[in-house]
Order: structure tokens, then sequence, then C-alpha cells
């Protein structure tokens, strides 16, 4: 086990898991007034229309996905008596739906970022930089997806490797063997998805914490009392 | 009955010069401000035409405000909750920048720095947002006073249906000026629009305010709102709105708009309501009915019963007497002169309209002579198409509500005209107006000679009904970064590398807020 091996997967995940926890927290203590979508479609509306849905649901089908590849591990599909051919087609079918539909809706977000001047000029360096750990991060797993996993006769089988190290991260034993052994596309999908985490308190990203399920169930007026000393919000 | 009190706005627009002053000073102080260059809390818009953003009255694109669903419930024009949220990561109805126009200024840099020549040299526009040169061919005001002719005042969209009777050619068209703000509605659908509950009406004077913590920039609200006075601060990525000017109003003083008019057209005073007709009086399934319903919801001061109420809600006394003299109230209520601005979007606004008289007048005085009183009367009924067009813009197109004001004012005029040039007192037109003449007199200095004093009741928001005045000593309330003006945090001005832009787009600097933080502990 080298320093090397130690630092990406050992340290790199605690530290971006970490940084992730505590970004946030410190983020939400400290700066409300910037915790934002920081939406430019009043600038560009035509693309964002398709291009904003189609990212936004195919991530979060992705991220879904990712969760329950992970979480589940072979002994238990196996135990519920699943096919490894079952699983394989089950995943790489929904993954590549999300995936494609994710890839689609960015390849339209970058498009109108870098083509239209007003949204160019509204991009900050964070942006920058979590636009270009989403190519590697997009790209990467769609590759694999396709690639590795729908159409190929000999599916690469992550479950044994990263999904094994991943779990292991949970109960603090490390599985470094488990990551060593993965093919390298996968480790480098896995080391900037952990770099992705650790930048994502301090850019815009935090708007995914945002989504308003509230609004489900509150009254549509709200009132606020200016003096708050006489009694809480009363609402209609 | 629950009592609430209102902070509402009557606006006189025979009295508007369209001069822009209300503009220029709401600007100065509030929208001065990277990220807020193309907003206009207060704009001035000449009618007929398009407004600002262009063609905002028109609800079928735009989908603001409320309507009725099959079963007469109220629900929102745009869609309720559901579909919010499933179209969060692209709001289907929000304007684009292109609607409101491209913000620019001038290099004017090169006035000073251009070489010795024979010409002069010229300061070009650039625009704010990219920083290039370009071309400018809208503004805020690009119609203004009938400017561009009947191509652009046509494309009205309160004209439909009047095609046939408006008159566009120079000596027949008619126009008046109609100044906007936030109408700090009862029935506000920004409000109910924003799924993050950042938005709220004040409970003690109904001030409609975006929280600029919470808010998290979904701009359901800026496409909520059917008068399009919420706007996205594509700097800061929140929503920004008239705050009424509430540190002002607060210290019983009027707001920057209303201070600086220079037609003296703008009144302000308390009107008390009952929160718990509201939703019913919005509800009235016949579009026509609206006004009268809006009327209904407002309490008559004067009632002891209300009083009573009012007292029960905490309302403070000083409070009631203000509502007792509140200039909304006469002109709205008591005399029946003001209208709502397009009553039929169904948010019960409170920045009401003294219709023009003006327009109608001025069509009988084209040869110079002063109009005599009886053709007034008869002109108002005869000229349809501006009745027809007040009727579309307060009266949700019930001509007979404009009609009615209309000659209560030209009652008025008649009044006051036989009372100064003949010394004569005519009861019967104070009659037909359908007030005593002592009333119609107290109109008439209300409306005609607009002592700052009558025009302005506002009360002292109460110190001791909270302890937080003694922490807000020397602070304005406005007080974070990229707020307004000089009581604000300011942006520093970022790097960039337009001559002229300053913004970098950046909205979370990881370094500035450590410093910002040891400053705190220092
Ligand atoms: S006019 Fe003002 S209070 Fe009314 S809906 Fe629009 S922003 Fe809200
Ligand atoms: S300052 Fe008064 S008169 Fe001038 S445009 Fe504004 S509302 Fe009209």
């Amino acid at each position: 086990m080298s320093a090397g091996s130690i630092l990406l997967w050992v340290i790199l995940p605690y530290a971006a898991a970490a940084t992730f926890a505590v970004g946030l927290w410190w983020r939400y203590r400290t700066d409300q007034f910037g915790w934002t979508s920081g939406s430019t479609q009043m600038f560009e509306s035509r693309i964002l229309g398709w291009a904003g849905p189609a990212f936004h649901y195919g991530a979060i089908a992705a991220i879904g996905g990712h969760v329950i590849g992970l979480m589940i591990p072979k002994s238990f599909t196996d135990a519920i008596g699943m096919s490894e051919s079952t699983y394989r087609w089950f995943s790489a079918i929904a993954g590549a739906v999300a995936g494609a539909v994710c890839a689609v809706g960015f390849v339209g977000l970058v498009y109108r970022r870098a083509t239209n001047v007003r949204v160019r000029r509204a991009t900050s360096r964070t942006d920058l930089g979590v636009y270009l750990l989403l190519v590697v991060l997009i790209g990467l797993g769609c590759y694999l997806t396709f690639g590795h996993n729908l159409l190929t006769k000999t599916p690469y089988d992550y479950r044994e490797t990263m999904s094994e190290w991943w779990r292991s991260l949970f109960v603090l034993q490390p599985d470094v063997a488990a990551a060593e052994g993965a093919n390298a596309l996968y480790q480098i999908h896995a080391i900037i998805a952990w770099a992705f985490w650790a930048l994502f308190p301090f850019s815009r990203l935090v708007h995914a914490f945002s989504i308003p399920v509230q609004y489900l169930g509150r009254p549509y007026i709200l009132y606020r009392r200016r003096w708050p000393a006489a009694s809480g919000g009363r609402r209609r | 009955m629950r009592v609430k009190a209102q902070v509402a706005m009557v606006m006189n627009l025979d009295k508007c010069i369209g001069c822009h002053t209300c503009s220029v000073t709401c600007k100065q102080v509030w929208t001065n401000r990277p990220g807020t260059e193309y907003v206009w809390f207060n704009n001035v818009e000449t009618a007929p035409g398009q407004g600002y953003p262009r063609q905002w009255t028109d609800q079928e694109r735009w989908r603001g405000g409320w309507e009725l669903d099959r079963r007469g419930r109220l629900r929102l024009k745009a869609g309720g909750r559901v579909k919010k949220l499933l179209t969060i990561f692209s709001n289907p109805d929000l304007p684009t920048i292109d609607d409101y126009y491209e913000p620019w200024t001038y290099d004017y840099e090169t006035l000073v720095t251009a070489p010795l020549s024979d010409r002069d040299p010229v300061a070009r526009p650039h625009s704010q947002l990219t920083g290039r040169p370009m071309e400018v061919t809208w503004g805020p005001n690009w119609d203004e006073g009938l400017a561009g002719g009947p191509e652009l005042a046509t494309a009205d969209p309160r004209l439909r249906g009047l095609e046939e009777q408006v008159r566009m050619t120079y000596e027949q068209a008619f126009m008046f000026f109609l100044p906007r703000i936030c109408e700090h509605c009862l029935n506000p659908s920004c409000v109910a629009s924003c799924p993050s509950g950042a938005m709220y009406k004040r409970e003690e004077d109904g001030i409609v305010l975006v929280d600029q913590e919470r808010c998290r920039g979904w701009r359901y609200c800026v496409s909520g709102c059917p008068y399009k006075k919420v706007y996205f601060n594509h700097r800061t990525g929140k929503a920004e709105k008239c705050t009424l000017c509430y540190p002002r109003i607060e210290q019983g003083q009027p707001t920057i708009c209303s201070e600086t008019c220079v037609g003296r057209i703008r009144y302000l005073g308390l009107v008390l309501y009952d929160a718990d007709r509201v939703e019913a009086a919005a509800s009235v399934p016949d579009e026509r009915d609206l006004l009268g319903a809006q009327r209904s919801v407002f309490l008559d001061p004067e009632d002891p019963e209300v009083r009573a109420a009012a007292r029960r809600e905490g309302i403070p006394d000083d409070w009631l007497e203000h509502a007792r003299r509140s200039p909304i109230y006469d002109l709205a209520i008591r005399w029946g002169v003001a209208l709502p601005l397009h009553p039929e979007f169904r948010t019960l606004p409170m920045v009401w309209y003294v219709p023009p008289l003006s327009p109608v007048v001025s069509t009988l005085e084209a040869d110079g002579y002063e109009a005599d009183p009886d053709d007034v009367f008869g002109a108002i009924d005869h000229l349809r198409i501006p009745l027809a067009y007040l009727a579309g813009l307060l009266a949700a197109g019930d001509v007979e509500q404009v009609r009615g004001v209309l000659h209560r004012l030209a009652a008025m005029r008649a009044y006051m005209r036989k009372r100064e040039v003949l010394g004569e007192t005519d009861a019967s037109l104070a009659a037909f107006a359908g007030l005593s003449t002592g009333e119609l007199e107290r109109m008439y200095r209300l409306l005609a000679i607009a002592d700052y004093g009558d025009r302005y009741v506002i009360p002292q928001a109460h110190a001791e009904m909270g302890d937080r005045l003694l922490q807000q000593q020397g602070t304005c309330g406005l007080d974070f970064a990229g707020g307004p003006g000089n009581c604000g945090a300011v942006d520093p001005r970022p790097d960039t590398t337009s001559p002229v832009v300053p913004t970098d787009g950046e909205r979370f600097h990881l370094v500035d807020l450590l410093e910002r933080e040891e400053h705190r502990g220092a």
C-alpha cells in the first residue's frame, strides 16, 4: 500500500466528505444571502427551456442510480435471487437513459454558456471549476455506462471493486486494495467525484439543498410581523 | 372581522406630466447597482403603449396573477404548486432581459482621451451586460409620448378589440402617463408563487417584501406578479422589488417617488381592511364585480365596531386617527374617484388611480377655447375610445364605473369654475357628483391644491411594539452585501475586462467572506 494509494483512496474521500459537510454547514450559517440557484434564464431562455430540465432530471436519476448501485452489495442481489445478467441489464439500461438525458442537457447548458455572451459574462470562476469537473464526470460516466456496460459483451463488474471500496469507507475500514484493483477510468471517475463534492458547498450547487418541497403544504399568502415581540407569523 | 392596516397609494393621472422625476429618484436610491441596471421599481409609461416590460398586461402570454378554476375557486394563473415544482429548472413564463431592455452606458472616457481631431469625439453605447458596443434599439421608455407612432402604440394589449375605434392620427390620438410601482396587493400572487416562502406581506402596514436571505432565485415571483413588479437581480441571483420605501414610511415620511413628484399627483395613507374578506372578494365570478368587491373589503374607520375590532387586533389609536384622515379612503371610497389598476388580475392592488379627464377635455379645447362644462359631460359619453380604454385599464372593462368617476370629476371642475368665475355655488352640480358642496370643495382641495400635509397622512411605526429599534440605530435595515446604495455594504468593483461593465458574475467569494469574518472578529 503506497503513500499515493493512501492519499487517493483514504485521505481524499474523507477530506472531501468532511469539506462537504463542514463547508455546507458553514456556508449555510454565514452566507444565506449568497445561497441561490444563480439563474441566468433571463439572459437566455430558449435553450435553457429544454437543457435545464434535462440536465437536472438526468442528474437526479443518475445520482439515485449511483446510490443504489454502490449501496446494494452483490450478496444482496444474489440473496434475493436476482441473476447477474438481470442486474446488469437493469443497471445498464437505467444508467444509460439517465446518463444520456443528463449529458444532452449538459451539452445544451455548456453550449449556451459558451456562445451567449451575456451568460458567459455571468459565469464566475467557481462556475467554471464546477463545469470543468462536470465535463469529466459526466463524460466518463457516460462512456463507462455505454462502453463498459451497455454495449459490450463483457461488462466490467464494478461491484467487486469500486463498490466494495465505497462501502468500506462508511465502516471506516477503507478497502484500498479493492480500489487499487479497479479499472483506471473508474478510478479517475471516483477521484473527480470527490473533488466535485469538496467544491460543492462553495459553489452555487448548494441550491440543490433548497428544493422547496415545503411549498406543497404551506398557505399561499404569508404574513410576517415587523416586531416579532407581539406574536409569530400569522397566516391567512 | 380581522382588521388589518395597509399603507396604500392613489395617483391622480390628470396631473402626471410624465417628467420621470419619480423614476429617477427611486432608481438613484434603490436600483443604482450592478445587477439592477435594468430595474425600475417606479416607472412611468405612456398609455396607450406597450409599457415596461413590453406588453406586460397580456396575461395570456405571461400568466401572472390569479384566475378562477372551473369550480370558481381562486388559483394561480401560471399553475399550482406541483406544476411549479416540476418546472422549477426552467420557469416557462419568465420574461427575458430583452422584454425589459438591454441596459447600457456610454464609454465616456473616449470624450476625455480622444486625440485632437477636427471632429468631436462621440461616446458610444456599451451593453452593461456584455461590455460590448451595442445598438440601442429599445429602452425603458422607447414609446414615450406615443413616440414610434401607431406601430408601437397599437401593440398595447389593452387596445385589442378597440382597433376599429382607435384613432392614431395626430389630431385624434389620445394619451396619458401611467406611473407604476408595486401595488402591495392584498392578495399578492408574487407571495403565493414563491416556492421558498421568501416573500411576505407585513402584518402592520401591508408592505410586500422579499427576504433576501431566504430567496433562492427560483424566479416564480417575477412571472407570478401580473404587474411585473418583481425583478431578478442577475448579479446576486435574488428577486428584488419596490419596498414602498419602508424605512421612510416607518418614520411617517412619504416614499421617495411621492416626495419628489413634481406634479404632486401622489397620495399616501392608511386603509383598514378585513383580511377575512380578501379571498372572497378576489373570487367573485364576474370580473366587472371585482371593483365593487374590492371596495367592500375596506372598512369604515369611523365605524365604532371597526375601531373596536382594530384595537383588538393591536392597531394603535394614532393609526386609527390616521386612517380617519386618510386621503386614500376619501378618494377611493368616500368620493369614489380612484380606481384600481387592472382589478381583473384579482390580486387586489393597493395603488389606485384617479382616471384622467384631461384627454377628454383637451379634445374639446383643441381650438384654444375653454371647454363648456355641459360639453364636457356630453363628450365623456361620446368619446367612446378613451372610456373603453380607461375601463380596460381601471375597471375590468366596466365603462359605467369610469364614466361615473369622470362625471364626478367634471362636476367638480364645473362647480369650482362657477364659484370662481361667477361667484355662484351650484348645489345641483354637487348633487350630480353625489356629494355635499362641502365635500366637493374638500375633494377639490385634495386633488387640485394637494397640500403636502393632505397628500401624505402616514403614521409612524411603533417602537414600543418591539425591542429592536435600538439595535437598528445607525443602520438602515438594508445593510447587506449588494444592498442598495449608500447604506448597504457595496460590492467592491471586481476585476473586469470591460472598460464599462463592472461585473464578473462572481457571487460568492470565499476569500471575501473570510476577510469579512475577520473584520467582524477584530
Ligand atoms: S404588484 Fe407587488 S404585491 Fe402585487 S403581485 Fe406584484 S409584486 Fe406582488
Ligand atoms: S414625478 Fe410625478 S408628475 Fe413626474 S412622472 Fe412621476 S408621477 Fe408623473
